[in-house]
């Protein structure tokens, strides 16, 4: 019975060599997915919303709506 | 005796898996299968007791001598499997001091299973134990459903009454002042409203 002798050394380095590129490249792609897919449409959001928001306009009827303290609603 | 058994946990992971298992479910036919199954690791690890360790009485094991055990991360044990040798063992053993291409196939193999119990994929054979221990788990889980949903709508109701701001009412109040104080009006909650026609978007 004659076998082929096992690697008995370099196991950790062949490791490495295998799955560090793949595991960085996994993580970059998770990073740039994360990017545009939540973090650029978020910030697309956040600018469209102020875009044409009138502020006076939108106080006036949270005031209205009688949620804040300070200030009663209109005509009380 | 049960101490026995805790002591030898390092050499039969199985057999003290088994007896914890025992311990906890004392429950009708589940405790019958494992004390069935804890009773033949007992008894194996009897056999393998009184073959070899003579000089010992029968129970009790010397710990303060080398050990043989089968271990995957022990590849060469503290003593061999067999201690007490008979002639043609001793025998082998002469001829294993001169070179070993004089020795056959069967005179390797057997010197092997002089000096080792189990082989290496005979170790790391796999038992059956998971199914035990899933089916285990099930039962449990039934147990405990069919107690506490029982308890739930048909005896004592264990919840105390709701709190008041559960209601419809006032639910439909509070949405009414959450979308009045325009909360997350950009990406959430008041932006699925829609403030001109009075609807949800």
């Amino acid at each position: 019975m004659s076998l082929a002798k096992p690697a008995m050394r370099g196991l950790l380095g062949k490791r490495l060599r295998f799955h560090l590129p793949i595991a960085f490249a996994l993580s970059l792609v998770a990073a740039a997915a994360f990017k545009y897919g939540v973090t650029e449409p978020r910030k697309q959001a956040y600018a469209d919303f102020y875009k044409q928001y009138d502020t006076t306009k939108e106080f006036n009827n949270m005031r209205d709506a009688g949620v804040f303290e300070s200030v009663r609603p209109t005509g009380e | 005796m049960w101490t026995h058994i805790l002591l030898k946990d390092k050499y039969c992971s199985v057999s003290s898996s088994l007896v914890f298992q025992m311990l906890h479910l004392t429950k009708g036919c589940v405790g019958c299968l494992l004390s069935r199954r804890a009773v033949l690791a007992l008894t194996n690890s009897g056999a393998r007791m009184s073959s070899h360790d003579h000089h010992e009485v029968s129970n009790n094991l010397d710990m303060s001598q080398p050990m043989y055990s089968d271990r995957l991360d022990t590849p060469l044990p503290d003593r061999p499997w067999k201690d007490v040798l008979d002639s043609t063992d001793k025998s082998l053993k002469q001829n294993e001091k001169g070179p070993w291409t004089a020795l056959s196939k069967e005179e390797k193999i057997t010197l092997y299973r002089l000096k080792f119990n189990h082989t290496y994929p005979e170790m790391k054979r796999p038992s059956h134990e998971w199914k035990t221990v899933i089916g285990g788990m099930f039962i449990l889980f039934g147990i405990t459903g069919l107690l506490s949903l029982n308890l739930l709508f048909f005896f004592s109701c264990v919840y105390p009454p709701q709190p008041h701001t559960f209601g419809e009412e006032w639910q439909a109040k509070q949405i009414q002042r959450m979308l009045d104080m325009r909360i997350n009006p950009i990406e959430g909650f008041s932006a699925q409203w829609d403030y001109k026609n009075k609807q949800w978007k």
